[in-house]
């Protein structure tokens, strides 16, 4: 230290200043310093570039593939070239996702209101959160095999083994611990004063939950809702054992189409994708494209709620 | 005045219905979770389906206990764990031809591809995370980047598997180095000629990158901005802040976000099983085709039966201890080690 | 108004700072003498802990920040282009309102900034000696090996007061300091003041009037005006003096007002 010789208490066991305050661009610490700097860049750079190298090579490779007869025609035979389609996959995913999300949302928000608003502490309560945090842990081909063996092994659907409601079913369980936690956490967000309020008047609990905290939390859980649902229409491996698939247009006859076997983007993805055969793969392309442009739109409409909850 | 002023039978009706209702739609979770893990482990000691629980099936399980000794006319058919027990964990021969199952290759394969998983994604999510909250970068680009590569989280694995094996040959290059340089380790021992266990380790890497980089740069978010300004007050420079007062303060939420991707990567099936070249066969090298546990059920859970069925879901039972061990881990860490600071 | 101080150490030359398009202070002018207690006081808002803050660079952490004009440390501007703010940091610590330890072991609080500094001796003997001398030792000797964070908030600031000297600045910022303590704790940090004042420069920045005279012997008054051609009200600083004067002979009627509690 500089101030050493007018500093009798001091014990000084530091080393003198070198330079005053000048940066130093040699000094190790400074070296150092920079070459982190490097290192951090380089790692954030990493980390994007998949994301622009797989969406860059899915739109070139997928938005290639991109005709009007990809949502009207059915997908040629191995070997063959023609028809080049995949509206059964289309309308398929749509049926998939859409009866998962009919079942996984109505028990998802009510549990989710169970956590927020009925019980908060408790033995029960406590035990339903763990049970969530352990359903969001399962592997999804996991929901896949229970799905398998408690509706398609069984027929318990009306006799029926392979069917778009198993796949239904499968991606359920997957999204419900999703949507049991953005509906708690959105919740939790509402001010108690809002709870009070509605309660002070003498309203029941009925009314205030439905009628006051959730539309006031409605942003958050819908937010989280769509981002499960856009999950879910990519998820493949809880699919290939319960809606399987298939190359035909849904079999409306079979419980509205419902009860058969039925073509996804996904699996579509997964069987065409590992053919041999050029058309095959050309169309999982195309179904890559149509998922990934689903799904980025899906994020960002979720990203849109959001703010607009913010503001 | 008020015709309301006690509460009519019908409200009171509503109002306790509901509430039951809640209750009853939040303990299906639970339910959930024990059906799963029931149904699994029935499948995995007893042949047949769900059904043969019921005590009037023709083929009931109840009537086969009964019948215990006469194996010819009523036996239980016994599944993988009665058949494999233990051994099951530690042998390494899958053969559908002689009904002998183990489920080592798989297992050191699920262990394996993770780990190297894991091993490359954290210092680069744990990087990526450092360089999104310090102001290297205006906060509006900061933002974007952070939401690119949440975005990457959103892309499905199927797609991403389809992405791999375009690029198959591209990496298969890159890998050939290694084997002729450093052949004499075992794990670089193989020729790379196909899909293998490095590339769909690679694969899981670009998946766990987003788990890791949001939770981490959340729990630094977190971290008060008062204990850097006590770190730069003593003379710290930015890295030696970074790592030794913001990282150790942020240290649960960053290894429960490892542990959460740790979880998520033994249970990734669809761009490994395309990748990985679903060989039952246990080899050393890296640059050989392996399986893990959810590939081997994705590849041959279609195709399979009888005992062959029970031994894929004793795999299954393995897989689902395995991840249900790790998040209950990350679970412990994140709460044991938070920090108390207000 | 600025006394002509003959031994300064740190000197704002005409220094303005804005917060983005914000002014938070203008024009200040002020020569901290070495080996003196100088008090910041002023109401809430005038901008002490910005100028304190441009005294070590600890303003460089706000991205909106920008400053205009001449910080000058022994003679060398601060803010001059070839100026490495960790080794300014290393001269000029600083001590917040908010206590911070770091979470770790008490002892590890005190040999951070030590060895970050490249510190060659005994170090136990250094944090006992630091600890003693934020009159914190008696408390913390039984519990070195504890989280700093395990401390009462008086205990965690008079810790905090023990990092910043065991690291030896010349010059130790202390931004409203004892805000968080007990009396007893604050007269135990007062106390601690007039010792290191044999060898550390001191600024401190005070709501409590009674504290400023207790320890300063130099006080700065700040106030905010509503200025033209800006939002909201803007910092200057309104008096400088030795503080016997601020408080019995003040020359503005804003310092006696405040300095008597009648301000506002
Ligand atoms: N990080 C910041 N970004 C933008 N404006 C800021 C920031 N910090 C302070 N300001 C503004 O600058 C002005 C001066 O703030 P400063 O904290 O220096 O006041 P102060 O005199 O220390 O007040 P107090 O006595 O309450 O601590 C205030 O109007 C404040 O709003
Ligand atoms: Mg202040």
């Amino acid at each position: 230290m500089t101030s050493n010789a007018t500093n009798p208490m001091a014990t000084t066991c530091y080393p003198p200043a070198a330079s005053g305050l000048t940066y130093n661009p040699y000094a190790p610490r400074n070296v150092w310093n920079r070459a982190m700097n490097l290192l951090a860049a380089l790692f954030a750079t990493i980390a994007v570039l998949p994301l622009v190298v797989v969406t860059l090579y899915v739109l070139y490779k997928g938005g290639g593939a991109i005709t009007p007869a990809i949502f009207t025609e059915l997908p040629p035979a191995p070997g063959l070239s023609e028809p080049m389609g995949m509206g059964n996959a289309i309308i398929g995913t749509a049926m998939v996702t859409g009866g998962a999300a009919l079942v996984a949302i109505p028990v998802g928000v009510g549990g989710g209101i169970y956590l927020a608003e009925v019980a908060r502490k408790g033995w029960f309560a406590q035990s339903i959160r763990f049970g969530v945090n352990v359903l969001a842990g399962v592997p999804s081909i996991i929901c896949g095999l229970f799905i398998y063996a408690l509706v398609v092994n069984t027929r318990i659907l009306w006799g029926e083994s392979f069917s778009a409601l198993a796949g239904s079913l499968a991606l359920a369980v997957l999204m419900l611990p999703t949507i049991v936690k953005t509906t708690d956490e959105g919740l939790k967000l509402v001010p108690q004063e809002l709870r009070m309020g509605a309660l002070g008047i003498g309203a029941s609990r009925f009314v205030t939950i439905t009628r006051v905290v959730l539309p006031a939390a409605v942003s958050p859980i819908a937010t989280g809702v769509v981002l499960g649902i856009a999950r879910a229409a990519g998820e493949t491996a809880p699919l290939i054992f319960t809606a399987l698939f298939s190359p035909f247009w849904p079999d409306w006859a079979s419980g509205w189409g419902l009860l058969a076997p039925t073509a996804t983007l996904s699996v579509q993805i997964y069987n065409f994708g590992i053919m041999p055969f050029e058309p095959q793969v050309q169309l999982a392309w195309a179904a890559s494209f149509i998922l990934v442009v689903m799904i980025l739109a899906a994020n960002l409409l979720a990203r849109w709620l959001a703010h607009f909850s913010a503001s | 005045m008020f015709t309301h002023k006690k509460r009519p039978w019908t409200e009171r009706l509503v109002d306790h219905t509901f509430i039951r209702m809640t209750a009853v739609l939040a303990s299906v979770v639970s339910l959930t979770v024990f059906g799963i893990f029931f149904t699994v482990g029935f499948q995995a000691v007893f042949q047949g389906d769900l059904s043969s629980l019921l005590p009037w099936h023709p083929d009931s399980i109840w009537q086969g206990i009964a019948a215990w000794n006469d194996e010819e006319t009523f036996g239980v058919r016994w599944g993988a764990i009665p058949h494999f027990g233990l051994g099951f964990l530690a042998d390494s021969s899958w053969n559908p031809v002689r009904n002998d199952y183990g489920a080592l290759t798989p297992i050191y394969g699920t262990l394996m591809t993770s780990a190297l998983a894991l091993l490359l994604a954290v210092p680069l999510g744990v990087g990526t995370a450092i360089f999104l909250t310090e102001d290297f970068l205006p906060q509006k680009l900061r933002t974007t980047i952070g939401f690119m590569v949440e975005l990457l989280a959103a892309i499905p694995s199927v797609v991403l598997g389809l992405w791999a094996m375009a690029m198959l040959n591209g990496f298969l290059a890159a890998f050939t180095p290694l084997h002729t340089h450093l052949g004499w380790l075992p794990v670089f021992g193989t020729e790379p000629g196909g899909p293998n266990l490095a590339m769909a380790s690679l694969i899981l890497v670009v998946m766990l990158l987003p788990i890791i980089t949001a939770v981490s740069r959340d729990s630094l978010n977190q971290v008060p901005p008062e204990l850097r300004q006590g770190a730069y007050a003593v003379g710290a420079t930015r890295w030696t802040s970074i790592f030794q007062v913001l990282i150790p303060a942020a240290v649960s939420g960053i290894v429960g976000g490892a542990m959460l991707a740790l979880g998520r990567a033994l249970g990734e099936t669809m761009a490994v099983t395309m990748i990985i070249g679903n060989s039952t066969n246990l080899s050393a090298s890296w640059f050989s085709p392996s399986s893990t546990i959810a590939s081997l059920l994705a590849n041959q859970f279609g195709e399979a039966d009888d005992i062959q069925v029970s031994a894929l879901y004793y795999a299954a039972l393995v897989l689902m201890i395995l991840t249900f061990l790790v998040n209950i881990c990350a679970q412990v860490i994140v709460k044991r080690l938070a920090l108390k600071y207000d | 108004m600025t006394p002509s101080i003959a031994d300064a150490i740190i000197s704002c030359d005409n220094v303005t700072v804005n917060y983005g398009a914000f002014a938070a202070v203008r024009n200040i002018f002020l020569d901290i003498p070495r080996h003196k207690v100088t008090a910041f006081i002023g109401p809430s808002g005038c901008g002490k802990s910005t100028v304190l803050r441009c005294f070590n660079r600890m303003n460089d952490l706000i991205e909106s920040f920008s400053m205009k004009g001449k910080v000058l440390f022994h003679g060398q501007d601060l803010y001059g282009p070839r100026v490495d703010p960790v080794e300014v940091r290393r001269r000029i610590g600083m001590v917040f309102q908010k206590p911070n330890p770091f979470p770790k072991t008490i002892y590890e609080n005190i040999a951070f900034g030590a060895r970050i500094n490249g510190f060659k001796g005994d170090m136990d003997e250094l944090v006992e000696t630091s600890l003693r001398r934020a009159a914190v030792w008696d408390e913390c000797k039984d519990k070195l090996q504890e989280s700093g964070l395990s401390l009462s908030g008086g205990q965690q600031q008079r810790l905090c007061i023990a990092r910043a000297i065991a690291v030896e600045p010349e010059v130790i910022l202390m931004d409203e300091p004892c805000s968080a303590l007990d009396p007893i704790s604050t007269l135990k940090v007062e106390e601690t003041l007039h010792a290191l004042k044999k060898n550390f420069t001191i600024v401190i920045v005070t709501h409590n009037m009674q504290q400023a005279v207790r320890v300063s012997d130099m006080t700065a008054f700040y106030n905010a005006v509503d200025m033209e051609g800006s939002d909201g009200m803007v910092g200057y600083l309104a008096e400088y003096n030795e503080t016997r004067e601020i408080f019995n002979n003040p020359k503005s009627k804003d310092t006696e007002e405040y300095v008597t509690g009648r301000f506002g």
